[in-house]
């Protein structure tokens, strides 16, 4: 069976902000640069997190409560996708370039 | 009624796969509707009522997706939702042989909402409790809170097996994959295989997992990715009977061998496949949420060729 969910939609944006709010990540896809500094704030009254798939990645965020900012440097390029533990259907992208 | 015995796990299994029973796989579905229990008659069989006066019947309880701890509009009260859950349990006219709760028995894995709900269940007159995780029991620690509470005889992060009244009984974990999806993994998947090699094919089989082991709707994330693999062992069985909550709504579905029954909750409703943007607490209105919640009751009768599922809403 086909089981793979649908895909980031659009390009990523160059942005080093994600805004988690209504149960996703905004922009769904962004770009930065080596070096960079993402930073996630949930802007939902429900708990979320920010999660590397797979267990293969460098991001472990707790818990978020609404407010709460999760921080991140990307030192490394690639493509690294994530995900909330708590809602997995809520996935995210990061595409780091040198 | 009769209160059966109280006997061990490891007895039974001896005991009850001397038997071999015949299980043709014939399912007397019931759903509420309107109050009333509804029957859809799947198979043939006798309506479970007269079931339930069977000292040979095996009767257990499906409970699933507590989410003690959870906040919102969808239901300000989960606990008091899930203490009425056990109550209308241990009110039945028979002590079940065991209830098993099919995941998400914490919404955010806290060390207070674990102990919480081990203490609930705790009050369940049953003769064992199972469960299985859901994703919202590892949510920062691949299960280690879960398992340090409930985990207790489990092999790999979880996962075992059982056996009762002739029936084998596999549990499975679903939930730690960090995917969209539920995933099994190699080496659960290499249990599933070892653990029904020596069963006659004759034999029962009835699979936990929280997420559902079919393709129900991928898009939200439900279904497992592998899962497929793991039914493939079980292909040469009569009867397969799989058992899931997650999606917190009642959604039943015959492919080839297997049967999947999926649980609804005793917290907060979800939406319909596709009828909302996304997976998340539908808020009813005031007066209709327990219509929304419940408990299934599954009994089998030994030696007969049915299985029937009862699934009640919440008094
Ligand atoms: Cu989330
Ligand atoms: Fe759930
Ligand atoms: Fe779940």
């Amino acid at each position: 069976m086909s089981m793979s969910p649908a895909p980031a939609a659009g390009a990523p944006v160059a942005t080093t902000s994600v805004a988690i709010k209504g149960f996703a990540f905004g922009p769904q896809s962004i770009k930065v640069k080596v070096g960079a500094t993402v930073t996630w704030t949930n802007d939902d009254q429900d708990p979320h997190t920010v999660t590397s798939q797979n267990g293969s990645g460098p991001l472990k965020s707790k818990t978020l409560q609404n407010g709460d900012k999760f921080q991140y440097t990307f030192t490394k390029a690639g493509t690294f996708n994530y995900l909330c533990t708590i809602h997995p259907f809520m996935t995210g992208t990061v595409v780091v370039t040198a | 009624m009769s209160v059966e015995d109280d006997q061990s796990p490891e007895g039974m299994t001896r005991r009850q796969l001397m038997r071999h029973t015949a299980w043709f796989g014939a399912a007397v579905v019931l759903t509420v509707a309107g109050g009333e229990v509804i029957s859809q008659v799947t198979g043939p069989g006798e309506a479970p009522a007269a079931l339930a006066n069977d000292p040979n019947a095996l009767r257990f309880i499906q409970i699933s997706d507590s989410h003690l701890g959870f906040k919102g509009t969808a239901n300000t009260a989960v606990e008091q939702s899930f203490t009425e859950a056990i109550d209308q349990i241990n009110a039945l006219p028979y002590r079940a042989d065991f209830v098993v709760h099919t995941g998400d028995l914490t919404h955010l894995s806290t060390p207070a909402q674990f102990d919480q709900v081990k203490q609930m269940m705790s009050g369940l007159n049953t003769g064992h409790v199972f469960t299985v995780p859901g994703e919202h029991d590892s949510v920062d620690d691949h299960g280690q809170k879960y398992r340090a509470a409930f985990g207790k005889g489990t092999a790999g992060d979880g996962w075992y097996s059982f056996d009762m009244h002739g029936v084998h009984f596999i549990a499975l974990v679903n939930t730690l994959g960090l995917e969209s999806l539920g995933h099994l993994g190699t080496e659960q998947l290499a249990f599933v295989q070892k653990d029904v090699a020596k069963l006659s094919s004759d034999t029962p089989i009835v699979v936990f997992s929280h997420i559902p082991l079919f393709a129900l709707y991928p898009k939200w994330g439900w279904g497992t990715n592998d899962a497929t693999q793991a039914l493939s062992y079980l292909k040469r069985f009569s009867s397969v009977t799989c058992l899931n909550g997650h999606i917190h709504q009642l959604f039943t579905k015959t492919e080839g061998n297997v049967t999947f029954h999926s649980a609804t909750t005793t917290a907060y409703p979800l939406p319909h496949p596709g009828e909302a943007p996304a997976p998340t607490p539908v808020t009813l209105p005031a007066g209709k949420l327990k219509d929304a919640l419940g408990i299934r009751e599954v009994q089998y009768l030994e030696g007969t060729d049915r299985l029937a599922i009862k699934d009640v809403k919440l008094a």
